[in-house]
């Protein structure tokens, strides 16, 4: 078990939601889109520019930008 | 006969317009895109002895509203006028859905569900078992299929009776901690206010979100004296659970997560099926928003759009033109026996503008919105938004003014208005006053009979390739615009970004034609030409009232024809540009006819002819690409810029994104014109 920032993960890896940002309102925002501690999320393709990546999370995919990606921490098997 | 109000509620994007247009039989916009429906609609159809009037609300994704959109579909499922609330499911991703449920059953028992898109789960080989979630959430469920209108009888009869069910809220535990500072609260909201369901507001007390308060507390009449007592007792019961807003887990953490669990808990009984279903969109994903290939697909679409356009528009426009002309001498011999003054009016001024705006506007609009609604029916569109995101936020702006300028190619006004699905209001703001930099509808046609005059006569694919190399140069006028502002006027960090990239679904290529055709193309040419024939009567009393030796027209042209030649234009051009103000599409007629009745009348059946009428009056390549660039950027329409007042509330922004295109287009007419004279 390793502790790495989402928005390490590379297409095709997954891993499981350890903490979300302090910031209240983001966090907020990310637990509506079903972003909770424990959820699985996998990254599923990076935007040709590099910035933002899609991730799939509860059945849906969705867009997060880096900066967002990289305040939520999850846990992957090594 | 009794009269029912029905909120139909969900997340973006799960069809919710859909099922609304299938049981009203409005036409209600739909794409396949989340923040299509960006306010409240209205509709109503009859089952057997209730009249149920609909409400078709916004989507969202939960009841903790981010951005102005999410506030309407929030206030109006828990404080609207609604006898009960349906809320529309996606089977495909029933687990997020049914978040956005359990708060609502959490407002009020007097609630269905309806799991749409079944087929498309079936596909995917995920199943529901609707008995089983309507016996977990006790609310009716029902499958349907709205765009087949499969399962919509049952649907509208689950309305009848859920609106007589016992209004009885879910409770949902949320765990001893929190469960005992909810007792501790109710006691004094119930003091306060007995008419709300104490444990509801408890619970939203200890959100503590600002605007869910502020809307509870106008809705219900509570002072705001009383809301703030009510307040530090939440704070007061939380802390001594140590469950205090600046402690490491807040209650509105505990509630999110306690939300997610039990929709989480509900779906491992519902829903069967695999959870990597999707392995077509994500391969459709890799090209259109692969690193090599989703730029050059981008374009070649836009382009392959235009092409389409440019080169099934030009036989039907050459023939309504014939057409009318025809007919216009037709009526001209009617009227002949008429005063000249009155055949000069009707015929020449009111009839001609009026036919020309139809005969160059409608085949390119006939064409042009069907396939764009093919796109935005299939998923491309958050795609684009998708792959320029990094574009916009080195801007400081949100990857959404993407898909406001998208629907900005439609028209400007539905641009503006699609800035709603925005949630910071700065990047708001900037999307709003940037929209009209990207052409709409109105100013396509004039804009491919320019170039097919002018650059690519012999070729339609030249002239497609044109047009989509001028909505890149849009795209990045647009983009140093935002980034200008958010360096100067509108400061700001780029806020956060969530994007939902839904499943790729086939369009329903013959409706889709048939509705944009007769909902979306012959409104906007409704709305044109009810500008036009006013239009074409003030220009003709202008070209035609002399003032001692001149006619009104003229002088008007001679005063701004210095200014305007400064700018590689003329008066004419301008003087076309100001009077087109209500509507962008008889521009180009206004000019045809100011140079017609200023000179000898030409008969106008093909471009060529209107192209030796243009260069008669002066137009060279550089003043064709000067009132291209003008088109481009100029004011925003009246119908736009209402909208923008109405969506911004601020007289300074309407003003201000009328100057700023319009100052910009000048300036780059004056480097062009200035360029042009230098070489």
């Amino acid at each position: 078990m390793t502790c790495i920032r989402l928005s390490s993960l590379m297409p095709g890896e997954y891993g499981y939601i350890l903490s979300l940002p302090c910031d209240r309102f983001r966090r907020k925002r990310l637990m509506d889109l079903g972003l909770t501690e424990g959820t699985c999320v996998k990254c599923v393709h990076v935007s040709p520019l590099g910035d933002p990546v899609a991730y799939r999370i509860r059945g849906c995919v969705i867009a997060l930008r880096r900066s967002e990606a990289g305040s939520i921490k999850v846990r992957i098997k090594k | 006969m009794r009269n029912l109000t029905i909120a139909l509620a969900g997340n973006p994007n799960v069809g919710k317009s859909t099922v609304f247009n299938a049981l009203t039989g409005m036409k209600q916009h739909t794409g396949n895109w989340a923040g299509k429906t960006v306010s409240s609609a209205r509709g109503r159809f009859r089952v057997s002895d209730a009249d149920i009037e609909l409400v078709d609300v916004p989507g969202c994704y939960s009841l903790t509203a981010r951005s102005a959109e999410e506030e309407v579909a929030r206030d109006y499922i828990c404080f609207g006028d609604r006898d009960a609330v349906v809320i529309v499911c996606d089977a495909t991703c029933l687990e997020r859905n049914l978040v956005l449920v359990l708060q609502t059953l959490e407002v009020t028992g007097k609630a269905a569900v309806c799991v749409n898109l079944v087929d498309e789960a079936k596909k995917r080989g995920i199943s529901v078992n609707c008995e089983l979630l309507s016996k977990l959430l006790g609310v009716p469920v029902t499958a349907a299929n709205a765009r087949r209108k499969e399962g919509l009888s049952q649907l509208s009869a689950t309305m009848v009776t859920v609106c007589e069910s016992e209004n009885k809220p879910k409770h949902i535990d949320y765990g001893c901690a929190l469960e005992s500072a909810v007792s501790a609260v109710i006691p004094d909201i119930r003091a306060v206010c007995p008419s709300v369901d104490a444990r509801w507001l408890a619970l939203r007390l200890f959100d503590s979100d600002r605007s869910m308060l502020d809307s509870i507390a106008d809705s219900l009449g509570i002072g705001s004296a009383d809301m703030n007592t009510l307040r530090s007792r939440a704070c007061e019961a939380l802390s001594r659970m140590e469950l205090c807003s600046d402690s490491a887990v807040d209650a509105a953490d505990i509630i999110s997560a306690k939300l997610a669990c039990e929709a989480e808990r509900i779906c491992s009984l519902c829903v069967a099926g695999t959870q990597e279903s999707d392995l077509r969109d994500r391969r459709i994903d890799s090209v259109v928003t692969g690193k090599w290939f989703a730029f050059p697909i981008m374009f070649l679409l836009v382009a392959l759009v235009f092409w389409l356009t440019i080169e099934g528009a030009n036989y039907p426009s050459e023939l309504l033109a014939s057409l009318f002309s025809r007919l216009g001498a037709y009526l001209s011999s009617l009227l002949a026996d008429c005063p000249a003054w009155l055949r000069g009016i009707l015929i020449d001024g009111v009839y001609s503008v009026t036919t020309r705006v139809v005969s160059v506007m409608l085949p390119p609009m006939a064409i042009f919105f069907p396939l764009f609604t093919l796109l935005e029916d299939f998923g491309y569109l958050p795609r684009i938004a998708f792959n320029l995101d990094r574009c916009f936020k080195k801007c400081s702006a949100c990857g959404k003014q993407a898909l406001t300028m998208c629907m900005g190619l439609g028209c400007n006004a539905v641009g503006v208005t699609g800035c709603r699905i925005i949630d910071s209001p700065r990047e708001r703001i900037i999307a709003t006053v940037t929209n009209s930099f990207i052409p709409c509808n109105g100013r396509f046609p004039t804009l491919i009979a320019i170039i097919t005059m002018f650059f690519a006569a012999q070729s339609s694919l030249l002239s497609a390739l044109t047009l989509a190399g001028l909505i890149m140069l849009s795209v990045a006028v647009t983009l140093a615009v935002s980034k200008l502002l958010s360096k100067t006027l509108l400061k700001g960090q780029p806020s956060s970004f969530t994007l939902e990239l839904p499943p790729y679904r086939m369009p329903q290529i013959g409706r889709t034609i048939v509705r944009s055709v007769f909902d979306r193309t012959l409104f906007v040419l409704g709305r044109a030409l009810i500008t036009a024939a006013p239009a074409g009567l003030i220009i003709w009393l202008l070209a035609n009232i002399t003032v001692g030796q001149t006619t009104v027209l003229s002088a008007i042209t001679c005063a701004l024809d210095p200014f305007a030649s400064f700018f590689g234009l003329d008066g004419v051009i301008l003087t076309a540009f100001i009077l087109g103000l209500p509507a962008n599409e008889i521009v180009l007629p206004i000019i045809i006819m100011a140079y017609g009745a200023s000179g000898t009348l030409v008969d106008f059946e093909s471009l060529s002819s209107l192209r030796e009428l243009l260069c008669a009056n002066g137009w060279t390549e550089v003043t064709a690409v000067c009132v291209m660039l003008f088109s481009l950027m100029h004011w925003p329409c009246a119908t736009t810029l209402i909208t923008i007042k109405k969506e911004t509330g601020s007289f300074f922004w309407t003003v201000f994104s009328a100057i700023v295109p319009a100052v910009i287009g000048l300036i780059l007419c004056f480097f062009v014109k200035t360029a042009a004279s230098v070489f």
